[in-house]
């Protein structure tokens, strides 16, 4: 098994046992907060098993790597990025599916732009966030977050 | 407000379950139809779902944990004092905090400009909550391997600062350029 798995899973326990000495019924309350949102994402998680096994299956290197590979230009990097801002998966579930697609033929560039914008960007939390903090502070925040996602991508893709 | 967020969390769930049905309904289509993609699809369907199955979990307990232990208050009475490197190093920290997706931190943020916090420290401290997650960078980690994490993580918090600085200054230049178009937004 993978090291990081191994550290993840107990750096969580013993985040748990050091909770539960100081204050049990926080660490109830927490554990009963973690197992919502795990039962919240599980649906999403599903989706992308499946769409994962599909793309794999059905997607051939060539056909993945013309679309986010070497080839595909600042036009796919840019592309990629704008799905990335638009999509709303939870960040933990586009690892391993930017890992799959970084496996068959899809270039850093792209991924990197990819999990960038997807993170960074929120198009379904933007009338929530101009709400709480007014047109004008949302709209350079995302803007300008597009523009840095490209600039970290492209980097990125030169380095590695 | 809360019984709005709770309302459309429901709301999200069934609209995900009923893409799963769809994705499900698809994926038996498609296998029915080409019977020797199978093999390839099941196993790399397994083999993910393996993965997330030991990671989820534990992430998962570690925001719990954190949502509980560090209060809004906290973030609030330490972010909304500091500036300068300080401030900086602040808002990074907090941001990184394995606690909830990003619309937690607009309400904080919302309140952190009420307080008179610098513009720049709320900027970095939303897109550190948004991707500079401690867990999510274990989970980059593990998937997209050391090198990738690192150079995108050092990456990003270079731009980020960049960016929250940029953000102030535009905001006191439109803000001195035209007063009275600034009061229509924040009365907004």
């Amino acid at each position: 098994m993978n090291i990081t798995v191994i550290f993840i899973n107990i750096f969580a326990g013993g985040c748990l046992i050091f909770s539960f000495i100081k204050d049990r019924k926080k660490t109830k309350q927490s554990l009963l907060g973690a197992a919502k949102s795990f039962i919240r994402i599980l649906p999403i998680v599903f989706i992308i098993i499946i769409f994962v096994g599909l793309l794999l299956g059905f997607g051939s290197q060539t056909q993945i790597s013309k679309i986010a590979g070497e080839h595909a230009g600042f036009w796919g990097v840019f592309l990629i990025a704008l799905v990335g801002a638009i999509m709303h998966i939870p960040s933990l579930i586009a690892f391993p599916l930017a890992a799959s697609l970084l496996k068959n033929g899809a270039s850093i560039t792209t991924i990197a732009a990819f999990i960038t914008t997807l993170t960074m960007i929120g198009t379904i939390t933007l009338p929530l966030e101009i709400k709480e903090l007014g047109k004008k502070v949302a709209l350079l925040r995302n803007g300008i977050s597009f523009i840095i996602a490209i600039i970290i991508a492209l980097i990125m893709g030169v380095i590695l | 407000m809360k019984e709005n967020m709770k309302e459309k969390q429901r709301k999200g769930m069934i609209r995900d379950i009923i893409i799963l049905g769809i994705a499900i309904v698809i994926a038996i289509v498609l296998i029915s139809l080409f019977p020797d993609k199978r093999e390839v699809i099941t196993a790399s369907s397994w083999e993910f779902f393996i993965e997330m199955i030991w990671i989820l979990p534990a992430v998962m307990v570690l925001m719990g944990l954190f949502a509980v232990w560090v209060s809004k208050e906290t973030v609030v009475k330490y972010l909304g004092e500091t500036s300068g490197i300080k401030g900086i190093f602040l808002a990074i920290f907090f941001g990184a905090l394995p606690t909830g997706p990003l619309y937690v931190a607009f309400p904080v943020a919302a309140v952190l400009i009420k307080k008179g916090a610098k513009i720049s420290n709320i900027i970095i401290f939303l897109s550190a909550w948004a991707c500079i997650k401690i867990p999510q960078e274990m989970v980059e980690l593990k998937f997209l391997g050391l090198e990738f994490m690192v150079l995108r993580l050092i990456l990003t918090i270079i731009f980020v600062v960049i960016m929250g600085l940029s953000i102030e200054k535009i905001i006191e230049w439109t803000d001195k350029t035209k007063v009275e178009g600034a009061k229509d937004n924040a009365s907004i």
